[in-house]
């Protein structure tokens, strides 16, 4: 078991994946002689060269079209969007073409493309640079959505985007780049489907994915140790599909929900994950299930602005407290 | 050079391109197919020129939404393109895609897409897996000259540019971007200018004469299958009909469409023919009627009676069936 940082381990699977088979290849914005702004694929350009490891042009819509392209003839591009907000560009060729190829051919064609994007809000790098998307992603047929919340899911769940059939867009985040966990030195697939239970409880069920999943935990911790009070917390580590079975399970166990999300509430993971709630246990509730999440703002540069409208494990704390009555 | 042989056989596929759109005409305007159907005649010189210069089923093509006939020259059969207009089971793309959408990929035809300008990435992608599997094959991006006003023709050209693609652009310039004429959407009229700043060798030629296109297909074709790189060639072409058949047409006038109706591509072809003595006026007609009953009796017949998908099966083809990966495998 070694223990790697999270762009370790996502240029471990690049490696290993591009060693594997000749037809995978890494494209985007400086990933290839400068190795990435975050090093998710440092040394590869040297061990694969230039074809394989592309510095692409600024055209994010059109890269990201050309690996989609490249797809339908059998080749697995990992196409890395340098912030999700850049992503907004290529959202036509993710939705328009790798989305929907395989319906409209009716199943003739598809496009296993990977597209690995961070997003969410790191240190005052504005509204621009600080977005989080993966609401505008998992509402779309025809795509998968997963989103790593440690090294170990990072590395797992790009074996198993690039290996998978169905395009794969993987949201990672900028501040979890240098986080150290265990993974494992034998080669695994992570599922890119269902959800983890990361602390087990029997109080209250905290959702949470990416980012969100460390400040539950952080925030089960401190229940635990000043209240008494044991959270359950349940990492979606797949949004599209959403696990209804895993949101059932652990709301039928603990009878109370609170989701935790990094963005905006309107429209987002904590809404979705409320009407799979209704719709699956609505009758296992003994209280209202509640939102974390951010303000509905652009990202503020100033640093105090910036905390303010982003939840933190503090939050989480709060909210559960309400929920359990006890503030 | 075409031999008689080859132009008697453009001439005869043409005017079964010409009969097959006239036949989707009838089939929308009794609203036995559905959507937007966008229709070829008077552009038929392109795609026949082009693929007659390609190898069809072996080369990779793309192209918009006037796909049908481009669908055909790759090899699909024309009953299920005409099925999928119809929207059944039988159809290339089980019914699911419709007139903008045909595909058939064995064939190698990598559909038609509907976003103007959409397919300039993904031709530049195939081309990109075609050069890293090493092959011989060529992409071919077949659009109007209106999608050259999209990013994705400037970014796209632009990496084929600096990664040497085997990739050829096909534009054909009916003047038009769906109602609105080019000079009051384009500063430079000419597209093969356009490509050219990008160090990509490009060209202008007569799309209406078959002939034509063929000699600078074939130039365009060679240069790209040498391995030197992409290719773009603008065809200078018309269409009779409106952008869509929801178009009522009315923003050009008689006069410039009698002026492009001198030069029908059929028209040409035919007449040189006759003039050379290798064919006749009843040859030609005999031709007609033969291919009108064969596209009426045979191929709008069985889209006709082609059964429709079965609802059941509403949420087939969104995702892979039992990919292993999405189960994984924790070691």
């Amino acid at each position: 078991m070694a223990n790697l940082m999270y762009w370790e381990a996502i240029r471990r699977a690049h490696d290993e994946e591009m060693a594997n088979d000749p037809l995978v290849i890494a494209m985007g914005e400086d990933i290839g002689v400068v190795g990435g702004t975050y090093k998710a694929t440092q040394g590869l350009y040297e061990k694969y060269g230039p074809e394989r490891v592309m510095d692409t042009p600024i055209s994010e819509n059109s890269y990201t079209g050309l690996g989609i392209g490249a797809s339908f003839i059998g080749v697995r591009p990992i196409i890395e969007i340098m912030s999700v907000n850049f992503a907004w560009l290529a959202l036509d060729q993710i939705f328009n073409s790798a989305a929907k190829v395989r319906y409209m051919s009716g199943g003739q064609l598809t496009a296993p493309v990977v597209i690995r994007s961070p997003g969410g809000t790191a240190h005052q790098l504005g509204a621009q640079h600080s977005a989080r998307m993966e609401k505008v992603f998992m509402g779309i047929a025809g795509l998968r959505v997963v989103t790593p919340s440690s090294p170990k899911q990072a590395y797992g769940l790009l074996k198993s985007a690039v290996r998978c059939n169905d395009p794969v867009f993987i949201n990672e985040h900028e501040l979890m780049y240098n986080l150290k966990g265990e993974v494992p030195d034998e080669e695994f697939f992570h599922p890119l489907e269902g959800s983890d239970v990361a602390r087990e409880g029997s109080d209250i069920t905290l959702f949470g994915y990416n980012i969100s999943v460390r400040w539950s935990l952080q925030a089960a911790d401190i229940l635990s140790k000043q209240h008494g009070i044991e959270c359950e917390v349940i990492d979606l580590y797949s949004l599209s599909p959403l696990d209804r079975e895993g949101i059932k399970r652990s709301v039928s166990k603990t009878h109370k929900a609170i989701i935790v999300e990094e963005a905006e509430a309107m429209v987002g993971v904590g809404s979705e994950v409320m009407a799979i709630i209704n719709e699956e246990c609505f009758f296992e509730l003994d209280a209202p299930p509640v939102r974390v999440s951010a303000a509905h703002v652009p990202i503020p540069f100033n640093h105090k602005l910036e905390q303010a409208a982003v939840p933190d494990a503090k939050d989480v704390v709060n909210a559960v407290l309400a929920t359990l009555g006890k503030s | 050079m075409l031999s008689t042989d080859d132009k008697k056989r453009l001439l005869q596929e043409m005017l079964f391109a010409r009969r097959f759109e006239e036949a989707c005409y009838q089939g929308a305007q009794e609203r036995k197919i559905g959507g937007f159907v966008h229709l070829y005649p008077g552009q038929e010189a392109c795609a026949h020129g082009v693929f007659k210069a390609a190898r069809p089923g072996r080369d990779y093509a793309i192209t918009g939404y006037r796909d049908h006939i481009h669908a055909i020259l790759c090899g699909a059969d024309p009953k299920e393109v005409m099925a999928e207009l119809f929207g059944k089971e039988t159809g290339s793309s089980k019914g699911r895609g419709g007139s903008m959408h045909i595909f058939d990929v064995e064939h190698r035809f990598m559909g038609g897409y509907s976003l103007v300008g959409g397919p300039f990435p993904l031709a530049t992608g195939i081309a990109k897996g075609i050069q890293l599997k090493g092959d011989d094959d060529i992409s071919i991006c077949f659009l109007g000259d209106a999608s050259n006003n999209q990013g994705t023709f400037h970014e796209s050209l632009n990496m084929a540019s600096i990664w040497k693609l085997p990739v050829l652009y096909i534009c054909e310039n009916n003047l038009y971007g769906i109602g609105t004429r080019i000079d009051r959407s384009t500063s430079e009229l000419d597209q093969y200018k356009r490509a050219a700043v990008y160090n990509i060798p490009s060209a202008q030629a007569d799309g209406q004469d078959v002939e034509t296109v063929y000699e600078a297909a074939k130039i365009a074709v060679d240069h790209v299958r040498s391995g030197k790189g992409p290719y773009f060639l603008e065809l200078m072409t018309y269409r009779y009909r409106g952008h869509s058949m929801s178009d009522s047409n009315a923003y050009r006038d008689d006069k410039e469409e009698a002026e492009w109706a001198k030069r029908d591509p059929i028209k040409i072809l035919r007449d040189r023919l006759i003039e050379a003595g290798d064919y006749s006026m009843n040859e030609y007609k005999a031709l007609d009627k033969k291919l009108i009953a064969e596209i009426d009796d045979d191929i709008v017949k069985f889209a006709e009676e082609s059964p429709e998908p079965d609802v059941a099966d509403l949420e087939k083809y969104v995702l892979a069936d039992n990919d292993p990966y999405v189960r994984g495998s924790m070691n």
